[in-house]
């Protein structure tokens, strides 16, 4: 491009490329723009003296002129940038960080066991058409027990360890729930079978050691319909508890027992190795829930006619199968807030139980 | 309830092994707690002749013994100071495993005798702690017989537990029929023959109190001797843990575990008069066989002499007819008594009798005339005397039933396709008498000793319903009933694992929402606190009466009347309370800075709506130190940005949110706020706890809470959004800084500033608050940024500075502010 210049425009060029090449900093290299650009610049003043050029020669010297100009912007521009990217680097150069420092404090906090498989027994008996249901802490006797068939004498009473309130207006003194059931019954007087529903929350029974605390939370199941059977009560067991605990040939036993408010009543056992304490094999079993097809009576204290709906209920302990799915061997320190405990046990809050992430 | 296997097979005729017989009685709901085979680990044992024990030549502390094994004579060195010439031992042969040692024998060679076995003490064999020597048997024990059967040691004892509907498994016979009908061998017959009187005479019943006492049967037996039972008698007691005292009395303990049926023994002598009166309590006190005082109430029934009260009725007998080795007559006293007063006598006394657990649940009213035949057969057995006639009151009360089953229902109700035949069967085998039979269905007559079955029904409906829905479940219930209990009968004896699992259909394609809408607010809460830092507790929902009271009301109808625990005895006005102790408890262990939440319920009154759900939050000291910003103690701001981000979380409009300073008193009455969402709701509260509290409970300083009644957040409506207004203009921020008093809240500032100009002021915020010597005294400055959105074209400078003015004169006008 600058073969075709005329001597001393390649002068200029030649020149300039040299004084660029010799600039080390911006600021060398803006003195030769402005020595070549500038108002007073030699390319400057070139151009302005084409005006005194011959006409013939004029045209030819001016687009010798442009020419010089794009070549010498170029050149003037890309030294500019090379230094701009030596002068960064330069400056990186110098600004490096210890990244083993640690970041600026952020606490995560966490979700409780009970919480995580409260959330866990939602998302699966969900899946099975079921909604959740609670119930009020302080119970009338009547929900608590008349009404489950464990009347006033009942020897099933006495084996609940009950909390007491003061009794007022000559009615019998409500209790601490002793168990879920009286949900049970809340939502049968409430809502016209079928029932599909499960109820967690507090209950309260006065016994405390390794295994027992005055306050722990049950996990209780309703289903009402006109047609299910002790088998469906089975099969919805089995498919829960394989779920839960994510082992799909968990060993589940049914045996026969006593509840007042079911019948025919079962208790549920799982599959464990009592020595090392895995579930699954092992032989040996482990009672985990009690169950039953809700018992005529307790249908007709609710006022709804055996003869025309039927249906089976179970509850289990929410404290006893989250120790059992997790290895955990003592109650106690569910309800003491150990920041230690809490933080070895608790659950990431951004990792909700979602069926298909799997619980 | 426990028996031997041997005790069993008194009723029971079968060769199944132990292993089937216990696996039966768990299947059929008789769960099996545990077998005791103690003689299991002893059957290498046996019975030797120490023919010599002298003195080891090498050992001053071991004996050289001669050992007559029964099966040759062997040389054993044993350390034992009681090994002697001439006694009875038990003997372990080379290759035994002894139990207390864990230890397979060898033969071997101790300083230069030859060991070939061991004599063995209490604890080498596992049946106790008895170390100071070997075993001594009596001389006539027979040399070469295994130890644990010649001991009685090889019988199992077996521990089930039976159900409150099952009185009539409180018996060894009862276990024994129910095995039958599961097929475990044949239930042997039990017809005691009715034994002849000698003579006619004793005390007679008197039965004041009928309801309770509908029929009791009593029968003196005279010229008795009262001695320790034999053998027999005493290893079956001792076997289930029960002392042997005397024949008479050991007699009743046994018909009690045998069939079921406490009896109860009088001795003559030490009765007043020759009537025995039934009536209600009426203050008296007795000294009961267990040595204790009672004092009856008139729900309680007194059996009473002439001199007073002699027993409680159907719980414990009275000590001072009680009878001992010097009893000659005595009177046997067989009853039925009614089980609900029985069991509220108990409990009132808190009496646990092995009487009490039978009489309510309810017996056999028909076995009583076999029973007092029965007893009377072992009293002249082991007592000799001669029997009088038998004497009674009342008549056997009515306990025949019927029920009906119709055959398709063991399907439809219990899942299991069982032939009519074969339910019919199991049926007979648990001893119900077919009435009636057809194609569709069966009636059976209830046996006398299933008082579970086809019971008078009792319902407690609720109030609440409509007479005609009560009457038809009433009656729905009536019918069904019956049917349910024989139903599981057919089931139980084939075992509820024979039931084919069926999943659950489903009800909809898709599952309908699991949670209600305060659930996903719980929820939704419980994330964003534990994604603010907060870890979620779950503490109990009461606590002490005196650290809940610094905290809110605590009325005496919140106050349990039976706590576990005196620190236990309060239901909590709020989550705050629990959460500030259980802070105070990691402070203690060394974490005193804590960000703690929990979502649970507090207590306002002793009625189901007296209690929210509540979602509350502690923070307590600094945070965390870094490298890169100072740690700082935690104020009411961090407090409320916890409180701020559940509400932002779970919907709360904020614009219409208000803070008033009268937070509860347990906050610092400066730093709190209440939040209310118009003139009524109250939703919540946030501060720094206040020092006296923090004082009074010796919590951890500084400590912040918040708290959300969730109960209190309205449902989301489910409304479509309007269209975003996304305006094509950039926003043009100005910020203003004002001189106002003290007093003046930013919250007026920066709503006033909203206002001056709706449509193009698009937001407002606060971000400095300055109060210092450089200002006038009772002044501070609230700086604030307003930014204004063009929406039609861009703003020009004059449009822009007038905008401004509105700004400063609207909050001029709200708060008397001056522009700085």
């Amino acid at each position: 491009m600058t073969s075709d210049l005329t001597d001393d425009l390649l002068a200029l060029k030649t020149e300039t490329d040299a004084a660029l090449a010799a600039a080390t900093d911006l600021r060398a290299w803006d003195s030769i723009r402005i020595a070549v650009l500038g108002r007073n610049g030699t390319l400057t003043g070139l151009l302005r003296d084409l005006g005194k050029t011959p006409a013939e020669q004029r045209r030819e010297r001016g687009a010798a002129l442009n020419r010089l100009k794009d070549a010498l912007n170029e050149a003037i521009e890309g030294r500019k940038s090379a230094l701009e990217a030596a002068a960064l680097d330069e400056r990186l150069a110098s600004e490096r960080i210890d990244p083993t420092l640690p970041a600026r404090p952020r606490e995560t906090g966490l979700i409780h066991p009970i919480s995580r498989t409260i959330e866990e027994i939602a998302a699966i008996f969900g899946a099975m058409g079921c909604t959740i249901i609670e119930g009020p802490d302080v119970e009338s006797d009547w929900h608590n027990f008349t009404a489950l068939n464990i009347p006033e004498h009942h020897p099933a009473r006495a084996d609940h360890d009950t909390f007491y309130l003061p009794a007022q207006d000559g009615k019998p003194p409500p209790v601490l729930r002793t168990q879920t059931s009286p949900v049970q019954i809340r939502t049968m007087l409430t809502q016209p079978p079928p029932i599909r529903v499960i109820v967690t929350g507090r209950t309260y029974r006065a016994d405390h050691d390794a295994t027992h605390s005055p306050m722990f939370h049950q996990c209780e199941g309703l289903i009402i319909d006109r047609n299910l059977h002790l088998g469906h009560l089975k099969g919805c067991l089995i498919d829960f508890l394989r779920t839960f605990f994510g082992i799909s040939d968990l060993p589940v036993r049914f045996r026969s027992s006593y509840f007042p408010f079911t019948e025919p009543s079962m208790e549920v056992d799982i599959g464990w190795n009592r020595r090392t304490g895995d579930l699954g094999g092992g032989g040996d079993w482990l009672e985990i829930l009690g169950s039953g097809m809700v018992h005529p009576r307790v249908l007709a204290n609710c006022g709804i006619d055996p003869r025309e709906w039927q249906g089976f209920a179970w509850g289990m302990g929410v404290e006893r199968i989250t120790m059992l799915k997790h290895g955990m061997t003592d109650l106690r320190p569910f309800y003491e807030s150990d920041l230690r405990w809490l933080r070895h046990y608790g659950f990431n809050p951004l990792m909700p139980t979602m069926l298909h992430e799997g619980v | 309830m426990k028996f031997t296997l041997s005790w069993l097979k008194t009723h029971l005729d079968t060769d199944a092994p132990l292993d089937t017989i216990t696996d039966t009685l768990t299947r059929i709901g008789l769960e099996l707690e545990g077998v005791d085979n103690r003689g299991a680990a002893l059957t290498t044992f046996r019975i030797a002749h120490v023919i010599e024990a002298v003195q080891h030549p090498n050992a001053d502390r071991l004996r050289a013994c001669k050992v007559d094994t029964g099966d040759g004579i062997v040389s054993v060195v044993c350390g034992a100071p009681n090994a002697r010439t001439g006694m009875k031992a038990v003997f372990a042969a080379p290759g035994s495993f002894i139990p207390g040692t864990g230890i397979t024998l060898k033969v071997g060679e101790i300083r230069g005798v030859q060991s070939a076995g061991m004599l063995l003490s209490a604890r080498e064999m596992g049946l106790g702690d008895d170390h100071a020597g070997i075993i001594e048997l009596p001389q006539d024990a027979p040399v070469g017989v295994g130890y644990a059967t010649w001991a009685g040691l090889d019988d199992p004892v077996i521990d089930i537990s039976v159900t409150p509907n099952r009185g009539d498994c409180f018996s060894v016979r009862g276990v024994a029929r129910d095995l039958a009908a599961a097929g475990i061998g044949r239930l042997k017959p039990f017809q005691p023959a009715r034994i002849a009187p000698a003579f006619d005479g004793g005390p007679r019943w008197q039965v004041d109190w009928p309801e309770m006492c509908p029929w009791i049967i009593g029968r003196t037996i005279r010229c008795v001797k009262n001695s320790p039972s034999p053998r027999w008698l005493q290893d079956r007691l001792i076997s289930i843990g029960l002392r042997p005292i005397n024949a008479l009395v050991d007699v009743t303990n046994f018909f009690t575990i045998d069939l079921g049926r406490p009896l109860h023994v009088f001795d003559v002598a030490k009765l007043q008069g020759d009537t025995l009166t039934l009536r209600r309590g009426a203050g008296e006190s007795m000294r009961a066989l267990n040595g204790k005082d009672y004092t009856l109430t008139a729900e309680d029934c007194a059996i009473c002499d002439s001199a007073g009260v002699q027993s409680i009725a159907g719980v414990i007998g009275g000590e001072a007819t009680g009878c001992d080795e010097s009893t000659t007559e005595v009177f046997v006293e067989c009853a039925y008594f009614d089980p609900v007063r029985i069991a509220l006598t108990g409990r009132r006394h808190q009496i646990v009798s092995d009487a009490r657990q039978r009489f309510e649940r309810g017996l056999d009213p028909a076995l009583m005339p076999d029973a007092v035949e029965a007893a009377t057969a072992m009293i002249l057995e082991l007592c000799g005397g001669e029997p009088g006639t038998v004497t009674q009151a009342g008549a056997e009360p009515a306990w025949q039933r019927d029920a009906t089953m119709r055959f398709r229902r063991v399907a439809e109700l219990g899942g299991l396709d069982v032939t009519a035949d074969d339910a019919v069967m199991s049926l007979e085998r648990l001893g119900f008498a077919i009435q009636a039979r057809d194609a569709e269905s069966v009636t059976v007559k209830v046996p006398s000793w299933r008082n579970d079955v086809a019971a008078k029904v009792h319902l407690d409906q609720s109030p609440t319903m409509a007479p005609d829905i009560a009457q038809r479940a009433a009656e729905g219930c009536a019918q069904i009933e019956p049917e349910c209990d024989l139903i599981e009968e057919v089931l139980r004896l084939r075992g509820l694992d024979s039931v084919p699992p069926v999943s659950l259909p489903s009800a909809t394609p898709v599952p309908v929402a699991t949670l209600t809408a305060r659930q996903v607010r719980m929820a939704l809460a419980r994330r964003t606190l534990a994604a603010q830092g907060l870890a979620e507790c779950v503490t109990f929902s009461f606590m002490a009466h005196e650290e809940a009271a610094p905290f809110g009301a605590t009325p005496d109808a919140l106050r349990l009347t039976n706590p576990i625990a005196a620190d236990l005895d309060q239901l909590r006005p709020t989550p705050v309370a629990t959460l500030a102790m259980a802070a105070k408890r990691n402070a203690a262990r060394g974490f005193p800075d804590v960000a703690l939440f929990e979502v649970g319920p507090e207590f306002a009154q002793d009625a189901p709506e007296g209690q929210r759900l509540v979602a509350a939050g502690i923070r307590s000291g600094s945070t965390p130190r870094s490298w890169l910003a100072g740690s700082r103690g935690l104020d009411a701001m961090d407090a409320k940005g916890d409180l701020w981000a559940v509400l932002t979380a779970i919907g709360v409009p904020l614009e219409a949110l208000t803070l008033t300073q009268d937070a509860p008193s347990f906050y610092h009455p400066g730093r709190s706020a209440t939040l209310r969402q118009g003139p009524k709701t109250v939703l919540g509260s946030f501060g720094e706890i206040h020092p006296r509290v923090l004082a009074a409970l010796d919590l951890p300083s500084p400590m912040v809470a918040f708290s959300l009644n969730l109960d209190a957040v309205a449902d989301p409506k489910r409304r479509r959004k309007a269209a975003p207004d996304l305006a094509p203009f950039q926003p043009v921020r100005r910020d203003f800084a004002f001189l106002v008093d003290t007093i003046v809240s930013a919250d007026a500032v920066t709503r006033a500033a909203r206002g001056a100009e709706r449509t193009l002021i698009a937001g407002v915020s606060l971000f400095d608050v300055y109060e210092g010597d450089k200002l006038p005294e009772g002044k501070k400055s609230l700086a604030i940024e307003v930014v204004f959105q063009p929406r039609e074209r861009t703003l020009t400078d004059a449009e822009l500075d007038a905008a401004g003015q509105k700004v400063i004169a609207a909050v001029a006008k709200a708060t008397g502010a001056v522009l700085r």
